[in-house]
């Protein structure tokens, strides 16, 4: 394993490399197919670089420990926006997870419905490219469109387009006061419905998930609000009267902890921790997904499945080695945690239209002209 | 400006490629006739002009296609055209080039509320995408001040913003998928419905690339539900240093206002000759709107007001009606033609960190001095989006040429102390030659090879975003 201290120690490997590199944050287990490729961490470039509250933005080494700049940004009452989920837990790993995989993964938590992507927070990047020049784009301020915005380009790229040296970020200020509005009974199809007439009304819902069996094994819908004390306990109160309709049992949850709670328990995908079984997480339109779980169900009666995303966002456990994807009308399946022997087999992302395929290649080219960073793990 | 030099070849076979380009359209689909090409000879940054070798209206992708296929058989450049607004001369055309308008575009296709979202062709416009939904309480947030006339597809391509960003997000935080055509006409379905890119994030980087990728053709947009109101406060400063302050402090206390809008003394005092809003006269005026239902408007301003106080305002005017409100906007929403009344005006849109705001408008002011020229700052400044407005007289000569080199000076400025040459209006012609401020050559060679993989022979608005000097040699291998 290759550690450099800093970005043009990192430069000089990737331009000296003669063979594969596996780029690796705090990821102790390789992501897609099994490789023998020489591992390159991030882990040394390390630490919070500038720390603005007033303008909310956040620069750090890529290796930064997520835990680390959470601690920075709690210090004065800000988080990240994006909620990354932890996927520790769910993945039976122990690595430190850090900023550069997040960005490099694009992975967003519950609050992607409100507050966007991992990619909507990122500001600004500096990374290494395939031929091992140092390279930036954007910046560190909130508004900029000067010239192509591959910022958001190499966040979700997982390593293929560069090694992220150094992320800026957007950041947000920590609600003051949080609740949470249970409805208990709802099937899939009623529980995305009554989600979205959440999600379409003026309340401003910070996260919206179904489980279909909750802890208590009956099924659970969870609508959030976040905001000041007067605006929380005013939305709670307006969402009780529009959800009444949906005849559930309602539950108004106004502990901050409770509410916490709950919803690392749908960021962290907590079901289906010390599971057997592949997980997939599944992208498509938030009334799709009823439909596409039932679909999946025809093969895998035994699937368990949890809705975040208002419905959009669908984790699935399913018996190893099975493939969900022929389920999947629009949207995208990507393959989370299965053996070593499935991950060789079935790619972990999904396949795209040919045209398609093809473009993203090209550019992979472009960006990584010898094909060492990450290579067969995008296509 | 430097443009290329149109290619000769090009404007010889002009009969033929308007000849090919009327076998795929309808008749009134192509103009050549050249006084009527005139009404595409620039965009907003009137400064500079040329009419295109002809305009195409298609109505359809298909169309698109089709004519895409002509020009790259022909090799002609194609500048795509929305409605012309751009600031940056983003949509100019060259005399060898062929103008591609999605004016009659304007088709609503979908409008799916359970999963809030709008399909619209990319020639209909910002305010009327909003228009399509509002009676059912939904809006399009992106809210650039030129909405009346600006299409999603500049949107698109410029990753324009607008007010009540702070909040809400520019185009790319709301923009969900694109159909896209390349210039070799082949299409493609980038996005949708669903959230986030199966595999690399396509949809970020066409958004904001200027026409230069592909020329977009129907988009997938986000709808939200409208708050149930809005109220504005007005508040005045004795200097831009508090004013700066005041910003920094209601953003970290941890409240977000929809917008908050910052004018300095010259722009206050030429928008109260224009408009007479009754501001005050003072050094550095804010607007700060929150949004909700009353009880949430009360809370926050509560705060926020009292935050305001400790900063010793010279006013402070909260809105009690819709009227009131009104009148607080009215400024500011006259600025530009206030600012226009006095004179010609050159709009820049540099932005900077929040931390930078006095430093970056005392050197502003010392600047005006050495060049001689007037300058009114109105902008965005909650996201530290700048928007300078230099005087100048078109009609005198030099004063263009001086304007310009101020206008250069300021954003060297802003990348100086951390921030970037645009924040919405994008590069266009107008900051071309100063993107090697910001990026160094391999930065820029990147974002070229970008291009390459979308438009191989480099016939899609070519002569923009990047220096000449820096794309000259791939424009030239093209041809
Ligand atoms: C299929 C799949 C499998 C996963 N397996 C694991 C796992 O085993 N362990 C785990 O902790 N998380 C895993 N994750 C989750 C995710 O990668 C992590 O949550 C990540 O976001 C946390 O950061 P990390 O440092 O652990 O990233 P890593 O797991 O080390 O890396 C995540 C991805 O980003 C790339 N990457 C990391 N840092 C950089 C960088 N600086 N520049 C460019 N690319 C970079 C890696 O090559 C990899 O493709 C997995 C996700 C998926 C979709
Ligand atoms: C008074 C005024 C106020 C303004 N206020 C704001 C503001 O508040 N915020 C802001 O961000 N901007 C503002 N602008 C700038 C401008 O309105 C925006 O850049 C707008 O998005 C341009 O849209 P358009 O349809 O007019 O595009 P055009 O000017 O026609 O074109 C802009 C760019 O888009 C490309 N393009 C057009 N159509 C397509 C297509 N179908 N596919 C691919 N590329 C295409 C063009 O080639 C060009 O590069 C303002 C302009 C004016 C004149």
């Amino acid at each position: 394993m290759m550690t450099p201290a800093n970005e043009a120690a990192l430069a000089e490997i990737v331009a000296g490399a003669q063979t594969a590199l596996r780029i690796q944050g705090g990821g102790t287990r390789a992501i897609g197919a099994p490789s023998d490729a020489t591992v390159l961490s991030t882990s040394a470039l390390s630490g919070v670089t500038l720390y603005e509250p007033g303008a909310l933005t956040i620069v750090a080494g890529a290796g930064t420990p997520i835990a680390e700049i959470e601690a920075t940004l709690a210090a004065e009452g800000q988080r990240l926006a994006f909620e990354p989920m932890d996927h520790r837990g769910l993945l039976g790993t122990d690595g430190v997870p850090t900023i550069g995989g997040a960005v490099a993964a694009n992975v967003s938590g519950p609050r992607r419905i409100q507050a966007g992507a991992c990619r909507d927070s990122l500001l600004g990047v500096r990374f290494v490219d395939g031929a091992g020049r140092v390279l930036k784009n954007g910046g560190r301020v909130m508004k900029n469109v000067t010239g192509y915005d591959l910022v958001k380009l190499m966040g979700g790229s997982w390593g293929t387009l560069g090694v992220l040296s150094e992320v800026s970020l957007k950041v947000q200020a920590v609600s003051e006061a949080v609740g949470c509005v249970l409805l208990h009974g709802l099937d899939d199809q009623q529980a995305v419905k009554a989600m979205s007439a959440a999600l379409g009304s003026p309340s401003d819902v910070s996260g919206a998930a179904h489980a279909p069996v909750g802890v208590d094994g009956t099924p659970v819908t969870m609508i959030r609000i976040e905001g000041l004390e007067a605006s929380v306990a005013y939305r709670v109160e307006k969402l009780t009267a529009l959800l009444a309709d949906f005849g559930a049992e309602v539950v108004v949850e106004r502990d901050a902890e409770k509410v916490a709670a709950g919803w690392s328990w749908v960021r962290d995908v907590a079901l289906f921790q010390g599971g057997t079984g592949d997980v997939w997480r599944l992208s498509v339109k938030p009334t799709d997904g009823p439909g596409v779980v039932a679909a999946i169900k025809q093969s895998q009666p035994e699937a368990q499945v949890l809705y975040d995303w208002g419905g959009g966002l669908i984790w699935v456990q399913v018996s190893e080695g099975s493939d969900v994807r022929a389920a999947v009308g629009q949207g995208h399946a990507t393959l989370i945690r299965a053996a070593e022997a499935t991950r060789a087999r079935v790619p972990v992302f999904h396949p795209e239209p040919a045209a398609l395929a093809n473009l993203s290649a090209r550019l992979r080219k472009k960006f990584d002209p010898r094909g060492i960073l990450n290579p067969g793990l995008m296509g | 400006m430097d443009m290329p030099t149109p290619n000769p070849e090009v404007l010889a076979k002009k009969a033929r490629i308007v000849a090919r380009l009327q076998e795929v359209l309808p008749a009134d689909a192509v103009i050549s006739d050249e006084a009527e090409t005139r009404a595409y000879e620039c965009d907003a940054l009137t400064a500079y002009r040329c009419p295109p070798l002809a305009a195409v209206l298609p109505a359809s992708t298909e169309e698109v296609v089709a004519v895409l296929k002509v020009c790259h058989e022909e090799d002609v450049p194609v500048v795509p055209r929305g409605a012309g607004t751009s600031l940056a001369g983003g949509s100019m055309p060259t005399a060898d080039s062929i103008i591609l308008g999605v004016a009659r575009m304007t088709e609503v296709l979908e409008t799916d509320y359970e999963n809030r979202f709008i399909r619209v062709q990319t020639g209909r416009t910002n305010l009327s995408v909003s228009g399509a939904v509002e009676e059912d309480g939904f809006f399009y947030a992106p809210d650039p001040s030129s909405q009346l006339a600006c299409a999603i597809a500049g949107n698109i391509a410029m990753n324009s913003g607008g007010a009540h960003c702070l909040k809400y997000g520019v185009t790319t935080n709301n923009l969900m998928g694109v159909t896209m055509v390349t210039m070799e006409g082949e299409v493609f379905e980038i996005g949708g419905a669903h959230l986030d890119a199966g595999g690399l994030d396509l949809l970020g980087v066409i958004c904001g690339s200027e026409g230069q990728l592909g020329v977009v053709t129907e988009a997938t947009l986000r709808i939200l539900h409208k708050p149930e109101g809005a109220r504005p406060v007005l508040m005045g400063f004795d200097s831009n240093e508090v004013a700066g302050q005041c910003v920094s402090d209601i953003i970290k206390s941890g409240i977000l206002p929809v917008a908050i809008e910052f004018m300095d003394r010259p722009c206050i005092r030429a928008t109260e000759a224009f408009a007479g809003a009754g501001y005050p006269d003072c050094e550095a005026l804010l607007i700060v709107e929150v949004e909700g239902s009353d009880q949430e408007i009360e809370a926050q301003l509560e705060r926020i007001l009292a935050i305001a106080r400790t900063h010793n305002p010279v006013e402070l005017r909260e809105s009690t009606s819709a009227e009131e409100s009104a009148r607080i906007w009215l400024g500011r929403k006259s600025a530009f033609g206030a600012m226009g009344q006095i004179n010609d005006y050159m709009c820049l849109d540099g932005t900077i960190p929040v931390s930078q705001l006095p430093y970056v408008l005392r050197r502003i002011g010392e600047l005006s001095k050495d060049y001689g020229l007037d300058v009114g700052n109105v902008f965005h400044a909650g996201d530290g989006n700048m928007h300078p407005l230099i005087l100048f007289d078109a009609n005198k000569p030099g004063d263009l040429e001086r304007c310009e080199a101020f206008g250069a000076d300021i954003l060297r400025l802003c990348v100086e102390v951390g921030g970037c040459l645009t924040g919405e209006h994008g590069v266009g012609i107008e900051k071309r030659d100063l993107m090697v401020d910001q990026y160094a050559p391999e930065d820029l060679d990147i974002q070229m090879a970008v291009k390459d993989v979308f438009d191989p022979k480099w016939l899609l608005n070519p002569a923009k975003v990047f220096p000449l000097a820096a794309s000259e040699p791939r424009r030239m291998a093209a041809e």
